[in-house]
């Protein structure tokens, strides 16, 4: 014989076992819908920049993205807030698409600047638009240095204060 | 059980099992519905008609669809459009009845809102046919994503950024949805499992609460009148056909509607066949390079007006950025819909020209959708950025005004 | 009579709607540019009255133009092979057999007398750029001696005159250096690499280019690619005004291909609504006799 609070206690007990189940599924099913992890370690991108060439451009991917990476020579003069200093060198760090239509600007050595393809937009070597439609200067991701290598996707004290003076 | 007797017929045979006479009596040919009508009361039948021509052929095209960013956009314009027999024919009807669906669910929905076919007991009717067309528009928006076109990445692209613009978790969540940092593989992947699982099972399940929804307030008539079904049977079983004030489905409203079907398939087949441009943007036939924006982003037609209400809000107002204000109201105008039964305090059940001010309301609505749908289109520069936030403000103030216009409304009919 | 009032209104706010997010917005966005012209009047360093030679033309055609082109229906085979060429000059120069009758006869003196201001390409191969087209202008050339050469082009005979087959071959000789299309298995005779450089970026895949710009688009782009995508890299070809239908004709044939069985069909299956349509009212009209 079951008295009428011990059924009451078993019926939610039955629901409360329940719903743990329903929730540890739902759960589950969100971690499904997550990025992969092989998605996320690519959502860094690390690059050494100790063994780049001075004014000859490199460029990452990160995120589906083209990061222009440049080393300044000596002569080259940088720009407030649009450059970093990384060891004894200043290199600008920005998204490579062009902030008109999203075309790839190509880099001219010879004259340090950067020249889109599409409609003739032009940027100088620290991504600041000069002349063409492009309505602002390239982007710049948010990257973090760790000695000499470069790590984009993370904002480091470095980032931080280029984009307050930006 | 019963014993059952040997059955005289097939017919019979199925009924002893499935009850088959009841069944098609409580369906069919005594489920009632008011003969004050006018065709706008067959928007259900040719939106399930259309929603079969999607289904069928959704089917087809799944056969040779590839859901993978190097396949998807040949596997479409060149597996289906060029080679396999009739591959084009299915792409167009699907295409092409995706966005017809729309302009049927509009027109459905703004007849609803004219006759206030939403209150007085029949408010889940409303609020299941909204749940509908939040359904579709998911499944229009997920299904735009998969020819992998320029347009179909770059649609996906800002209309994913924009849940980026909720506070704390926005960033995260953007990633959450699409699978990756950037519309990719992944997104295009789980976009093609909602497109053609989860969101029809939703839709299927939907359809069947609309319709059993129906079942208990019934059908509204064009003047908004109520009388007793049961009664109004009863004239029509008894031969009284011409008296009473209803009509069985079967076969009488489906016989109009079967009418008001032939000539819209008329207008639909010119569609599929001489002019899908519309429903087919040219932009759409490039291949989607997510390096490289197209001139002009814009979402389908049935979505521009709610995306002009995102945009609508370009700067910033006492220091909310527009980008926060235009989602704020996108939010708000895509939730508000739902809510029309407790907006409307009036509790006249009466087409919109009969009720004083209600009319102007309702008309109002409609020329301020028509802007916004057509702002939202053309590029938001110069003047078209301020029609955009008049535009608005002005569906806006339309939905919060609207239980202060019905309740004054209430008082001048009442007062009479 | 009350319904078709209410139809009215509907085809009036449906009619609004689409004006404005078709027609209209089109219009916005991608303005009226002027009319294709098929006699490049803007080409006049060569005397178009003077009558050419084309035996002198052979003469000078063989002493200037074969160490490049090769002119195949006039037994002069190709110099070396594409990807060498290519390597060479940045892209494969063009086989000249049907020169004279796919260009305009005006373009192709002029672009004979100085082929950058023909191409409009000014802005690309500027003294500061360093760049140089790798045909030389032959403008130290008298006008009587660029119309010999013309009038020799134009004598030699094409592989195709009409037909698919022609479509295919002026496609491939005024596009196919550069443009791949990959729904006819057709591959850019230029390497992919050497054209990149070449142009700055890779020329587009043209398999469905009459669907994502259409034929009203393609009919002024190709004429003068200037005019609706100022600065791009791509040169004027010069094509006159049959080539210029051939390629947009196959390049439909290739991205379009059921074109013809869609709009024969399109017909009956309207024709079979019609019926369905009107069987339907009168069905309904009997149903509802009964009734009202």
């Amino acid at each position: 014989m079951m008295d009428e609070s011990r059924r009451g206690f078993i019926g939610k007990a039955f629901g409360a076992v329940a719903a743990v189940g329903g929730i540890a599924s739902l759960i589950a099913m969100k971690k499904t819908w997550d990025p992969l992890p092989s998605v996320m370690s690519a959502g860094f991108t690390t690059v050494d920049v100790s063994g780049l060439e001075a004014n000859k451009l490199e460029i990452a991917v990160w995120r589906g993205k083209p990061v222009f990476i440049l080393k300044y020579t000596e002569d080259m003069k940088p720009t407030d807030g649009r450059n970093v200093k990384i060891g004894d060198h200043y290199f600008s760090v920005m998204i490579g698409l062009c902030t008109h239509l999203g075309c790839i600007p190509a880099y001219r050595a010879d004259q340090h600047d950067f020249k889109c393809a599409c409609h003739g937009g032009e940027f100088t070597d620290a991504g600041v638009q000069k002349f063409g439609p492009p309505p602002r200067p390239l982007d710049i991701p948010p990257f973090k240095l760790d000695g000499v290598t470069l790590v984009l996707g993370e904002e480091g004290p470095e980032y931080k204060a280029m984009i307050a003076k930006a | 059980m019963a014993e059952f007797k040997k059955a005289d017929s097939m017919l019979e045979w199925f009924d002893q099992r499935l009850g088959v006479v009841n069944f098609a009596k409580v369906m069919m040919t005594e489920y009632w519905i008011p003969k004050n009508i006018n065709f706008l009361w067959a928007m259900g039948v040719l939106l399930t008609v259309l929603f079969t021509f999607l289904v069928v052929s959704g089917i087809f095209l799944l056969m040779y669809y590839k859901p993978d960013v190097n396949m998807a956009f040949d596997s479409v314009n060149y597996t289906i459009m060029q080679e396999v027999a009739y591959g084009w024919l299915f792409r167009h009807i699907h295409a092409v009845g995706a966005s017809v669906v729309f302009l049927v669910i509009y027109i459905h929905m703004f007849t609803g809102i004219y006759y206030g076919s939403y209150k007085k007991g029949r408010e889940m009717i409303w609020v299941s046919g909204m749940l509908l067309f939040m359904l579709f528009s998911a499944e229009g928006f997920s299904g735009y994503m998969l020819p992998w076109g320029q347009m179909s990445y770059w649609a996906a692209y800002v209309i994913t950024e924009i849940f980026g613009g909720i506070p704390v978790i926005g960033d995260e969540l953007v990633v959450w949805i699409r699978g990756n940092f950037y519309v990719s593989d992944s997104t295009l992947t789980r976009f093609f499992m909602l497109h053609v699982l989860l969101i029809p099972l939703a839709i299927i399940g939907a359809i069947v609460f609309h319709f059993y929804a129906l079942r208990f307030p019934h059908v509204n008539n064009e003047k908004g009148e109520f009388f007793d079904f049961d009664e109004e049977a009863e004239k029509y079983l008894a031969g009284n056909k011409k008296e009473s004030k209803v009509v069985p489905f079967w076969p009488v409203f489906l016989s109009k509607d079967f009418f008001v079907l032939g000539f819209f398939m008329l207008f639909f087949f010119y569609l599929v066949f001489f002019h899908y441009n519309f429903a087919m943007d040219p932009v759409n036939f490039d291949k989607a390079d997510g390096l490289k924006t197209p001139a002009h982003i814009y979402p389908e037609w049935y979505f521009l007006w709610s995306y002009e209400v995102l945009r609508g809000f370009f700067f910033e107002i006492a220091g909310v950025s527009g980008k926060d204000l235009g989602l704020m109201a996108f939010g708000f105008a895509n939730a508000i819909f739902l809510v029309l039964p407790w907006l409307d305090r009036s509790p006249m059940v009466k087409p919109a020209n009969q009720r004083p001010y209600f009319k102007y309301w309702f008309w109002f609505l409609m020329a301020d959708l028509i802007v916004l749908t057509v702002y939202g289109k053309l590029p938001p520069t110069g003047a078209n950025a301020w029609v955009g936030f008049a535009s608005s403000m002005t569906f806006l103030t339309l939905f919060i005004a609207l239980p202060f216009i019905t309740k004054a409304e209430a008082k001048k009919v009442g007062g009479k | 009579m009350k319904e078709f009032k209410i139809l009215a209104v509907i085809v009036a706010l449906v009619g609004i709607t689409y004006y404005g997010i078709e027609p209209y917005a089109h219009h916005v966005m991608h303005p009226e540019v002027a009319p294709a012209d098929f006699t490049f009047k803007d080409l006049k360093n060569v005397d178009m009255s003077i009558k050419g030679n084309p035996e002198n033309g052979k003469v000078l055609v063989e002493a200037n133009c074969v160490a490049c082109h090769s002119i195949e229906s006039a037994g002069h085979p190709q110099v070396m092979p594409n990807a060498d060429a290519a390597a060479s000059y940045g892209v494969v120069p063009p086989d000249l057999s049907s020169a004279g009758w796919i260009y305009d006869k005006n373009y192709l003196a002029n672009f004979i007398f100085d082929p950058v201001t023909a191409m409009h390409l000014q802005h690309k191969y500027t003294p500061e750029s360093g760049k140089a087209f790798p045909m030389p202008a032959y403008n130290w050339m008298t006008p009587q001696e660029i119309m010999d050469i013309v009038s020799y082009f134009q004598g030699l005979a094409p592989k195709a005159k009409s037909g698919i087959a022609s479509h295919k071959n002026t496609y491939e000789v005024a596009c196919g250096r550069c443009h791949s299309m990959a729904y006819a298995g057709f591959e850019a005779t230029t390497p992919s690499e050497n054209i990149k450089a070449y142009m700055g970026a890779t020329p587009p895949d043209l398999s469905q280019y009459i669907k994502s710009r259409g034929e009203h688009y393609l009919y002024s782009f190709i004429n003068d690619p200037q005019v609706l995508l100022h600065g791009t890299s791509m040169p004027r070809t010069g094509l006159n005004q049959k080539a210029q239908e051939e390629v947009i004709a196959y390049m439909e044939s290739i991205g379009d291909s059921k074109k013809a069985e869609r709009e024969n069909l399109g017909i009956w299956v309207m024709f079979y609504t019609l019926v369905f349509a009107i069987l339907a009212y009168l069905w309904k009209r009997k149903i509802w006799s009964e009734v009202h």
